[in-house]
């Protein structure tokens, strides 16, 4: 037992003051000689380090635990174990690759960050009348998308948490089939650079519209597995029902949006408020429940994805109007100037622009050339649009000054801001029930530490 | 965000001359859809300055900015040549391109929609409002108030309090680094947001580089914790009356700021097939 055990802090870094008490190391042992050890200390009061490696922490998030018995009497989270400086790099990079590395941010919801930024930068250039009726059509069908693949990670990942695994398997193979339909349009599961300063990076290929309304009829026939599953389910009852409760007040103190918010009684989306890429067009309801717990989230999410199914049903009967106009600005000045195809080996351009620039149009190779390198400018000023991500308020404080890099963008990540409520969730709770909150949370550390 | 945008606030896009003839400098542009279309659509992006873009400007001389001294657009730099070659003879033919970078400069009453009136409330809660709001900014149909850094708290108390006003909402804190904007290098840009009456407002405060100093908001907003910790993390601003500012993305003994202009961003050169492209800080950039 002495091998798990000592007085001696191993953790302590040269020169530094050793920590108080006793320091366990999880290196087994027996636990009823840690028990009665502990027991001859008379000592409840247990500090626990969890992560930043957990399986249950969506990434790599740090928790510092004080346990009295196993209630949890005081947490502290520590991030930025996934900094990679997205937000720096972006400076060094044209406007239209900075998408590149944005979309990397939170990659539950990448096409979310790429919105958010787009719509910013798009507000800079003042372009915003000038995106095409079917580029938003697009973005809000990829979007909604998005919101269902994100809350079904939500999902299955907090359903895994508790041990539940069929939850799990079930939210994955539907995601499964969403990530299908995002392979199809953008040629990547994820990261996809799509959403593009001006439009997107290009139309949807020819079996697109069956394609979606394949997946659309798979989805509504086999998604409520999840609901039938769960919602009455006795366990996820007992572990959801009143756990991690947090009232419409602590929302508001904290800055708290997103599902959280919905869950404690207020119907804010900024879907609804303040409508953007033609939001206010579409026909759809915002779910909202009253009782502040998880198990209230959990059923918000379910039922935003169902709004989500009847957002995309529009989309697709407005993408069928819609055939033949472009997806990408009519300004030659910012327009990506290839048109880039779907191949089998992914993103391209296409065959036909390639033709053009390489074997007829001397101006247009050095239109191209300096688009893609040297890329647009961006009148000075700064501009930060808000969306209403899967998890929260999400936008992007974007400064230009004026050249063809950014000169800041900064994201406001819904995960940093609302990983802030944890204490507020756990603090007087059940350690067992510390999981269940970082679940109904959401976070995703690519996210909060960028 | 167009609905959110009140009326009349927008800045003035280019006339319909100013469009023919931007169509007939661009005679030229490549691309047959370029060609289809050009009828409708100005070739440069319209723009919030009517003189802003890429042009020769001899005649503007630039002022020294200071706080409050802008009245027309601010001046935060004046860049000469193409590629930012400095010392040696520029052989680029761009040499005596001359750029002046503004950002935009106060507005003038009417401000449009609630601004105005939300700008009243101000002034009659707060006797001194001319001390701390020292600069109404409108653009791109947002509103920005650039604040007094020493009356920062007290306007945000009465912004989240009164109930006309009442931006409940704390979006977050960002940081920007302007060295040249000579005394006031670093900017804190707070996003608040008003559930209540669905308004955004932008405040903008700043400090400078060798006082770094800015009143922390968290005691009226508890969500500003994180971000005012990453702020200080990033920029090196410094959040007076924070319960416990300290790093939060970087590691606890990183020396340095990050996300500061004089910070580098590092990277390596690569080598590839017997080229050697640089790292992305040190490539040819356009300014």
């Amino acid at each position: 037992m002495s091998a798990t055990t000592s007085d001696q802090d191993l953790f302590a870094g040269p020169g530094e003051e050793p920590a108080e008490g006793t320091v366990y190391t999880a290196m087994g042992g027996d636990w009823d000689d840690i028990v009665t050890e502990q027991h001859d200390r008379g000592d409840e009061r247990i500090v626990v380090n969890m992560g930043p490696q957990h399986p249950s922490t969506h990434g790599v998030l740090r928790l510092i635990l004080e346990l009295d018995g196993e209630t949890v009497t005081e947490l502290r989270s520590s991030i930025g174990h996934l900094h990679t400086g997205i937000e720096k790099n972006t400076e060094y990079r044209t406007w239209t690759q900075a998408v590149a590395f944005i979309t990397r941010a939170d990659y539950v919801m990448p096409l979310h960050n790429e919105l958010a930024y787009v719509l910013s930068v798009e507000k800079l250039l003042e372009i915003e009348d000038q995106i095409t009726e079917r580029t938003k059509i697009i973005r809000v069908m990829m979007a909604e998308w998005m919101r269902i693949a994100s809350h079904l990670v939500a999902l299955g990942t907090g359903g895994m948490e508790l041990g539940a695994t069929t939850i799990m398997t079930v939210a994955f193979r539907e995601r499964e089939k969403i990530m299908d339909v995002f392979e199809t349009i953008t040629g990547l599961r994820m990261n996809h650079a799509y959403i593009r300063p001006g439009g997107v990076a290009n139309d949807l290929p020819d079996n697109g519209i069956q394609m979606l309304k394949d997946t659309l009829k798979s989805i509504k026939k086999q998604m409520p597995e999840l609901s039938k599953l769960a919602n009455a389910n006795p366990i996820v009852k007992s572990r959801l029902v009143g756990v991690g409760y947090l009232d419409l007040t602590a929302c508001m103190a904290l800055g708290v949006t997103g599902p959280l918010l919905r869950a404690a009684g207020y119907d804010y989306d900024l879907r609804k408020a303040l409508p953007y890429s033609g939001y206010e067009d579409y026909e759809f309801d915002v779910p909202v429940r009253d009782e502040g717990d998880s198990y209230a989230r959990f059923r918000n999410r379910v039922d935003e994805m169902w709004e989500s199914v009847r957002i995309i049903d529009q989309c697709v009967a407005r993408l069928e109007q819609t055939q033949g106009q472009r997806v990408m600005i009519d300004d030659p000045k910012i327009a990506w100037p290839a048109q880039l195809s779907i191949g089998s080996d992914g993103q391209g351009n296409s065959n036909e622009h390639l033709k053009h620039i390489m074997g007829q149009s001397m101006e247009s190779l050095i239109h191209h050339f300096k688009l893609v390198t040297e890329g647009f400018r961006v009148p000075p000023g700064q501009a930060y649009v808000p969306t209403e991500s899967a998890k929260g308020e999400l936008g992007a404080h974007v400064v230009s000054d004026g050249g063809t890099k950014p000169f800041r963008v900064h994201l406001r990540d819904p995960s940093f801001h609302q990983l802030q409520a944890l204490p507020a969730l756990c603090e007087g709770g059940m350690i067992a029930d510390v999981v269940v909150n970082i679940a109904t949370i959401d976070p995703v550390l690519g996210g909060v530490d960028r | 965000m167009t609905s959110s945008t009140p009326g009349g606030t927008n800045p003035p896009n280019p006339s319909e001359s100013d469009r023919s003839a931007a169509n007939d400098a661009n005679a030229q542009q490549p691309g047959k859809d370029a060609q289809e279309t050009k009828e409708k659509v100005p070739s440069t992006p319209p723009d919030a300055t009517p003189q802003g873009g890429p042009e020769e400007r001899a005649d503007l001389e630039p002022t020294p900015t200071g706080p409050g001294s802008a009245q027309g657009p601010e001046i935060l730099a004046v860049r000469d040549g193409m590629f930012g070659v400095k010392g040696t003879p520029d052989t680029s033919g761009y040499g005596r391109l001359r750029r002046v970078i503004e950002f935009p400069g106060p507005s003038q009453r009417p401000y449009g929609g609630w601004y105005d009136a939300a700008i009243d409330r101000i002034a009659a809660l707060m006797p001194n409002a001319g001390q701390v709001i020292t600069r109404v900014v409108i653009d791109r149909g947002d509103l920005t108030l650039h604040v007094a850094r020493e009356h920062l708290l007290a306007l945000v108390k009465i912004l989240r309090d009164d109930a006309q006003l009442r931006f409940e909402f704390f979006s977050g804190v960002s940081g920007v680094h302007y060295p040249t904007d000579t005394g006031r290098e670093l900017h804190a840009v707070y996003h608040l947001g008003s559930m209540t009456h669905n308004r955004r407002l932008r405040l903008e405060v700043s400090a400078p580089d060798s006082d770094p100093h800015i009143p922390s908001v968290v005691s009226v907003y508890p969500g500003a914790d994180w971000h005012e910790r990453e702020t200080f993390d990033m920029f090196g601003l410094i959040f007076d009356g924070h319960p416990h500012l300290t790093r939060i993305l970087m590691p606890d003994d990183w020396p340095g700021h990050p996300q500061r202009k004089d910070y580098p961003l590092g990277g390596i050169d690569v080598e590839y097939k017997g080229a050697r492209i640089p790292s992305p800080e040190n490539r040819r950039s356009y300014n």
